[in-house]
């Protein structure tokens, strides 16, 4: 029976997917919580299976749950045990829910760094894409840290499906590891040239994405990105290249005087609107930055505008919004192009949509003018009538105060007819916005000196209307403007019309009703009317009347004093007293008036936000330093049990630490900034050094901008504000008229009313002039304020960390962290093992050489980073056609070159850079390890290391031949064509029982002549090898660098030593006199193995063979560069042809350019065009067909020996095939 | 960068939920649901950009939608990403969505196209569809869209290609409804008495003999 219902149950349980669960859920709809819980503990059942396919469909339901809101995290550990799955099907599933749930808190996290690592290296590129793309949503620093390098490598993944992927990931990875970015930034940036849109798009994306960040570190990628956008047809490359380009223009003027063309061009042809709209955007931003002087500015203007008219014109509402976007950014720097389709952005604040009238608000912002500010506002306050809906109306509202208020006033007039449109305002009922409106009160009340008197009147009516009263029962805010009406007019009091008026209305029973804080500023004002009044009675010798007042004091405060709000309260009861004193003092007919106004003497003056910011700190005073020594420090703790007997003596240990331990004090400093950094609710201090001014006190100092214009205005009684709009017309044509007749009198003489700013001034701006004399009293600031505004940059900003600059050589630290040991399987092809061994051991010269080569590094070094800036600024400076990009010529060191030779430069960078960092720490690590060889785990990886080998083992360039010929869709291959083989440049050179010599020689188009001939050097023996010395023969046409001082027959010593087992890569230098032909250099290596019975002399001797081939330097060419060479006809011509090849022709190719240094020109079907260059500037190109069974080479060199043997070397490779 | 992709009906009920960002279980549900009575109240004959973002991001974030019959695709994107270029990968996207579930069961299609280029979704099958065993489908198919927040391919052949390529490889292997049923007839044979033992040995390696040619 039991098992029964066991057996029932795990049927059930068994029997639902997916489709169950959801449809289960629909049909629980009332209790669906339940229902789900229920699953919940399905679930759990199911994932204690050990079945994975039922642990995959649990957790496929879970996945399904946690978009429902569950939190699945409790799950993480069966998540990973399901990614883990052999099965495509279950890892799918199992990455899609690690994609959704994972995160940087989740902890079982870190269990995944080598499933990731296996997956990402998996056969099945589905594997590794589902790989990557999981990872992009929950990578980790730690996940970033570890698997950079094995990203890095699927960059150049044979199928652009995985390239694509690992592209994108990088950013990921960028923002998490942070270091990573300079080493696998040679290698993204080789993918914008990709041949597979997807992955230059990919790699665009990256790109854009890290410079919007920081756009300085990419200004010297602008010539390729320039490129791209004059040749690629991919609509969505060139949104992101020419929004990038956005981002850089404001920092390079030049950039932008080059853009505009080729974007107007775009402008006019294209017939997406996305790319019209972003070209467009651009546009304004070159316009933005460039600051005037360009002869087609205007034009360019001109079409802007006129293209987003179209666009707002048009009956879709996508287009208008973002017409109006851009013409808000347009606005900014030209307003007048913007202000003439005032009409068309006027209709659309009637639009339906509320998204498009917002953006037409914005957009009014910055059109209005002296002239139109009234105009627009009235337009504006029609539609807070009608608008429906709180959000709007609140929008229009700020947008009114926002336009009026701009720039310190600077548009209104009239300040009678700005106090009557925010008291207009206050009728609006359930604004949240009640103390903007309050704020602008207070404003310009205090700073408008002229406008005061009319302000009081206007607020003392505000006081006295109801209807702010009644509303503040409602909850809402426009009860704030009680706040400022009451302040004012206690303030002013001295300009109210009846004060005693006023009084009463503020003493009013149900002013109790209102906020606390508005309560308390009646109270408080009410003493300064109350003041003004006493004075105004004793001064007309109206004793009666003074002590009616002081009565009517004493009667109404009580309600204040009983209200619940504290500071009403205290004020109240000390005013209340301070009335009864004087009712007192009024009894014995003692004057009071006096005193009493003596308590508000003097005129509060504005003050800034910012000024208890810009406070300098004064000299001698030490923000950070502790008022109070903290107690739980442990050094001052030892002394404390002494001290409770003596308490004089106390002090002085406590002070002595402070004073004679500065270091402890440091660093006590530096916890303490530590914590304050954390801290919000510290204010920091700046940190610049304090400058003194000359410091005077008094109210004389505050700067008064002031403009003395014509007769004010006095409009008695409640205003509406529309009769301004009628009087300011008349009064402006007015002055009008006064200006022309003063202008026949005096032409040509200064113009009438000084700005009041610095704002730029529009012709119909200077004609009108403000109706009162204002003075608008600037806000105060502490004196010697701080001049520099602080740059509040939040230090917290993931981006910041990848402000890096990029075009620095890598520094020996820097490369990515290498997983060291993999876990161990058979190795199949000891050969190729050595050879990463090789390179992570490579170079440990001894310190004198690597000091003499560092140094000329370095100057390599510098020598290129100035070309570099010298090839932008080359780039910049010249006006090439248009349209097609510049296009290398590899006979001449052309500026056409630079954007090449510049990411050739870097790439060698990398590379040496790569070498030279990896002895010290890994090799020293090495020397310890087992001296078995290494073992790898997949097959997969074998294909993958190679090429990254190549890349690293090839000659100077070859990385950039590595990007050249990807452009081709030879080395990557398209997606049904079979993975390369794996293949190594290094070849045997000599080898006994102590040790295997495997050799590489690599032409360097940077040193004349010369090459490199890097040799491995494998100990086999279980001695320790030690004293190497390298001699070589020097021919008449070969010979080999030595250290300066010693003769030709000395040898050159190899700087280190083998323990056994291990290799190392040393390099020679040799200069070659004629390089048409082959060379062959007798050598011996000597050395002295020493190991437990004692040390042995041995030689073993080789023979160095220089091939023509490796005399090449695989150089990039472009099919027009190529063309025009083989136009030239100074090239002679000779071909070989090899039969019985069964190799496909990619892996024919490939051969060729890895074994020959040639580069892939331009294939079609079975035919490609390759070239090459040899270390002395001979040009070879060849052309390569394969036939049925066959494949013939024909060859063009402008030497014909050396093309010869050329092709004799290659026939013997290809023989081989 | 894309900060979420959201999928919802006209009810609010959630069909894809994809945040690019960490947000907890609940902050997700509540950004659903605002974004969802944000889109509500607009018609559709007005413009599909909002500047809502207060919910995910600053003011650099907008929310750029389009509303397909019964259905709402929201993408909360950033300043980085053209507003025109995100619809029409919307449209890609509901295209590719279209097609694949066209090719994959011809029994109903989710979308279908009429003459006047608009999009209507059969609602019947819709729910059937849509909700169930397609819910990862469609997951799998925005992964070859967008990824980690940055749009991965344009090309909806491409994605088409790519997905069906995977979808063959998981029907190579049996798929995930054949596994659990084959599984669950497993365990049925599985001779009873054995479980209960087993589980009250607390032995947690327990191997059942008949499972291990379906794992």
């Amino acid at each position: 029976m039991a098992l029964k219902m066991v057996k029932g149950s795990i049927d059930r349980m068994f029997d639902k997917n997916l489709q169950d669960l959801v449809r289960g859920i629909r049909n629980h709809k009332e209790d669906e919580a339940k229902y789900i819980s229920q699953c919940i503990d399905e679930i759990k059942q199911e994932l204690k299976q050990d079945n994975i396919a039922v642990k995959a469909n649990a957790v496929c339901k879970l996945t399904y749950l946690q978009m429902l809101g569950y939190d699945i995290s409790w799950a993480a550990f069966n998540i990973i045990e399901v990614m883990s799955a052999s099965k495509f099907t279950f890892k799918r599933i199992g990455y899609l829910a690690a994609s959704q749930s994972f995160h940087e808190g989740t902890d079982v996290i870190m269990l995944t760094t080598n499933q990731i690592r296996k997956d990402l290296s998996s056969p099945s590129q589905y594997d590794t894409g589902v790989a990557l793309t999981g990872l992009s949503c929950f990578v980790t620093p730690d996940l970033a840290r570890d698997l950079a390098n094995d990203i890095m490598t699927l960059m150049s993944h044979t199928k652009p499906y995985i390239r694509k992927k690992a592209v994108l990931i990088m950013y990921k990875v960028f923002l998490k590891y942070p270091e990573s970015l300079r080493p696998a930034f040679p290698r993204l940036k080789e993918k914008l040239e990709d041949p597979d849109p997807g992955v230059q798009s990919a790699a665009v994306n990256v790109i854009c994405e890290l410079a919007r960040r920081n756009p300085k570190n990419y200004l010297s990628l602008a010539p390729l990105f320039f490129k791209l956008m004059t040749s690629s047809t991919n609509n969505w490359v060139l949104i992101k290249i020419i929004k990038l380009f956005g981002a850089l223009t404001p920092l390079e003027p030049r950039l932008g005087k080059k853009l505009i063309e080729p974007l107007t061009n775009l402008i006019h042809s294209t017939s997406a609107m996305s790319l019209l709209y972003e070209c467009v955007n651009t546009v304004i931003a070159v316009l933005i930055s460039l600051s005037s002087g360009m002869p087609n500015h205007s034009a360019s203007i001109q079409l802007c505008v006129q293209k987003l008219r179209i666009l707002i014109e048009d009956s879709d509402q996508n287009l208008k919004y973002l017409g109006l976007l851009a013409m808000s950014k347009i606005l900014k720097t030209h307003p007048k192009s913007v202000q003439s389709h005032k009409d068309l952005i006027l209709q659309c604040l009637d639009d339906k949509d509320e998204s498009i009238r917002l953006r037409a608000l914005d957009l009014l912002y910055g059109m209005v003018s002296k002239k139109n500010l009234m105009e627009i506002v009235k337009k504006l306050m029609t539609h807070v009538d009608k608008a429906e809906g709180t959000t709007y109306r609140d929008e229009l509202l700020t947008k009114i105060i926002d336009i009026c208020s701009q720039s310190n006033y600077q548009y209104i007039t009239n300040f009678e007819w700005y106090i009557s449109i925010l008291v207009e305002l206050t009728r609006l009922e359930g604004t949240r916005h009640g103390h903007l409106i309050a704020a602008q009160m207070l404003d310009v009340a205090i700073r408008v000196k002229a406008i005061r008197k009319f302000a009081v009147s206007q607020m003392s009516s505000l006081l006295d209307s109801a209807h702010l009263l009644a509303s503040s029962t409602q909850r809402n805010g426009i009860c704030e403007v009680l706040y400022a009406a009451a302040w004012i007019c206690g303030e002013f009091s001295e300009h109210l019309q009846e004060p005693h008026h006023t009084l009463e209305a503020m003493l009013r029973p149900k002013v109790t009703t209102l906020p606390g804080h508005i309560q308390a500023v009646y109270v408080q004002n009410v003493v300064k009317l109350y003041a003004s009044i006493l004075q105004q009675k004793e001064q007309a010798g109206e004793a009666e009347g003074a002590q009616a007042v002081t009565q009517l004091m004493v009667d109404r405060l009580p309600q204040f004093v009983q209200s619940a709000d504290l500071e009403v309260q205290e004020r109240a009861s000390c005013i209340l007293q301070l009335v009864k004193h004087i009712q007192k003092l009024q009894a014995k007919d003692v004057p009071v008036a006096e005193e009493v106004s003596a308590l508000f003497a003097g005129e509060l003056n504005p003050v800034a936000p910012k000024a208890q910011k810009k406070v300098p700190v004064p000299e001698g005073l030490d923000l950070d330093a502790w008022i109070n020594e903290p107690l739980s420090d442990s050094e001052s703790e030892d002394e404390r049990p002494r001290a409770v007997f003596h308490e004089e003596e106390q002090r002085r240990p406590k002070h002595r630490p402070s004073e004679a331990d500065e270091e402890e004090l440091a660093r006590r400093r530096e916890a303490r900034k530590q914590e304050q950094a954390n801290n919000p609710f510290y204010i920091k201090s700046s940190p610049s050094p304090q400058k003194r001014y000359q410091d005077t006190p008094g109210v004389e100092h505050i700067p008064v901008v002031q403009i003395d214009l014509s007769v004010p205005l006095k409009v008695p009684g409640l205003p509406m504000s529309d009769q301004y709009v009628k009087l300011e017309e008349e009064r402006r044509h007015q002055q009008k008229l006064e200006k022309d007749k003063r202008r026949k009198k005096r032409k040509e003489k200064e113009k009438k009313g000084k700005r009041r700013h610095g704002s730029l001034p529009t012709e119909s701006d200077e004609d009108i002039a403000p109706a009162q004399q204002v003075d608008i009293v600037t806000e105060e600031m502490p004196e010697n304020a701080l001049p520099s505004d602080e740059d509040d940059k939040d230090p917290n900003d993931p981006y910041r960390a990848l402000d890096i600059d990029l075009d620095k050589p890598l520094a020996d630290s820097e490369k990515l962290p290498i997983q060291k040991h993999r876990n161990a399987e058979t190795s199949k092809s000891p050969e190729k093992e050595d050879v990463p061994v090789a390179e992570k051991k490579s170079k440990k010269p001894k310190k004198k050489e690597k000091k003499h080569k560092e140094k000329g590094r370095d100057k390599e070094k510098k020598k290129e980073k100035e070309k570099k800036a010298a090839d932008l600024d080359f780039w910049l400076s010249t006006t090439p056609p248009p349209a097609p990009a510049p296009a290398p010529v590899p006979s001449t060191e052309e500026a056409g070159v630079n954007p090449v030779t510049a990411s050739k430069d870097e790439c060698e960078d990398t590379k040496t850079e790569a070498q030279g960092e990896e002895d010290g720490a890994e090799g020293q690590e090495q020397d310890k390890k087992s001296p078995k060889p290494r073992k790898k785990k997949h097959k997969k990886e074998k294909e993958e290391r190679p090429k990254g080998k190549k890349s690293k083992k090839q000659p100077p360039g070859s990385e950039e031949a590595a990007g050249e010929a990807a452009r081709e869709p030879v080395q990557n291959g398209a997606p049904e064509e079979e993975p390369l083989p794996p293949e190594s440049s290094y070849s045997l050179l000599a080898e006994n029982s102590y040790i295997k010599m495997t050799c590489d020689v690599r032409g360097s188009l940077q040193e004349d002549s010369q090459v490199t001939v890097a040799i491995v050097l494998e100990n086999r023996s279980n001695s320790v090898l030690k004293g190497m010395e390298l001699s070589v023969l020097d021919s008449l046409n070969a010979r080999m660098a030595r250290p300066q001082g010693s003769s030709v027959h000395d040898g050159v010593p190899v700087p280190f030593q083998l323990p056994p087992g291990v290799s190392n890569e040393a390099q020679f230098v040799f200069t070659i006199q004629s390089v048409v032909t082959a060379q062959k250099l007798k050598g011996t290596l000597s050395f002295i193995a020493k190991n437990d019975e004692g040390a042995t002399q041995e030689k073993l001797d080789f023979r160095l063979h220089f091939s023509c081939s490796s005399y090449l330097v695989t150089t990039p060419c472009y099919s027009d560069a190529f063309a025009k060479l083989l136009e030239s006809g100074d090239l002679s011509m000779s071909s070989v042809k090899v039969d019985g090849i069964q190799l496909s022709f990619q892996n024919l190719l490939a051969k060729i350019c890895f074994h020959h240094h040639f580069s892939v020109v331009e294939r079609v079907d079975s035919c490609a065009s390759m070239y090459s260059r040899s270390i002395q500037g001979h040009h070879v190109c060849l052309l390569v067909k394969k036939g049925e069974n066959s494949v013939s080479v024909d060859g063009k060199c402008s030497d014909p020996t050396l093309l010869s043997n050329l092709l004799e070397e290659m026939k013997a490779t290809l023989a081989k095939c | 960068m894309i900060q979420a992709i959201l999928v919802f009906n006209n009810h609010g009920k959630p069909r894809l939920v994809r945040f690019y960002q960490r947000f907890p279980e609940e902050i997700q549900q509540q950004i659903v649901r605002e974004t969802f009575h944000l889109v509500l109240k607009r018609d559709d004959n007005i413009c599909n950009f909002l500047e809502g973002g207060s919910l995910i991001g600053g003011s650099d974030y907008k929310l750029i939608y389009r509303h397909y019959a019964t259905l709402y695709f929201v993408f909360c994107v950033d300043s980085s990403e053209s507003e025109l270029g995100i619809l029409d990968l919307i449209q890609v996207f509901v295209e590719t969505l279209d097609k694949c579930f066209e090719n994959v069961c011809e029994l109903d299609l989710i979308f279908h196209m009429d003459k006047c280029n608009c999009w209507v979704i059969d609602e019947a099958s819709r729910r059937k569809k849509w909700e169930a065993q397609r819910h990862q489908q469609v997951h799998y198919i925005l992964q070859e869209v967008v990824m980690g927040g940055m749009v991965l391919e344009t090309n909806m052949n491409e994605i088409v290609a790519q997905i069906e390529a995977q979808n063959r490889l998981e029907k190579s292997e049996g798929g995930l409804s054949a596994a659990p049923a084959r599984a669950v007839s497993a365990v049925k044979n599985i001779n009873l008495p054995e479980i209960p033992r087993n589980i009250n040995i607390g032995d947690l390696n327990i191997k059942v003999p008949n499972l291990s040619q379906f794992v």
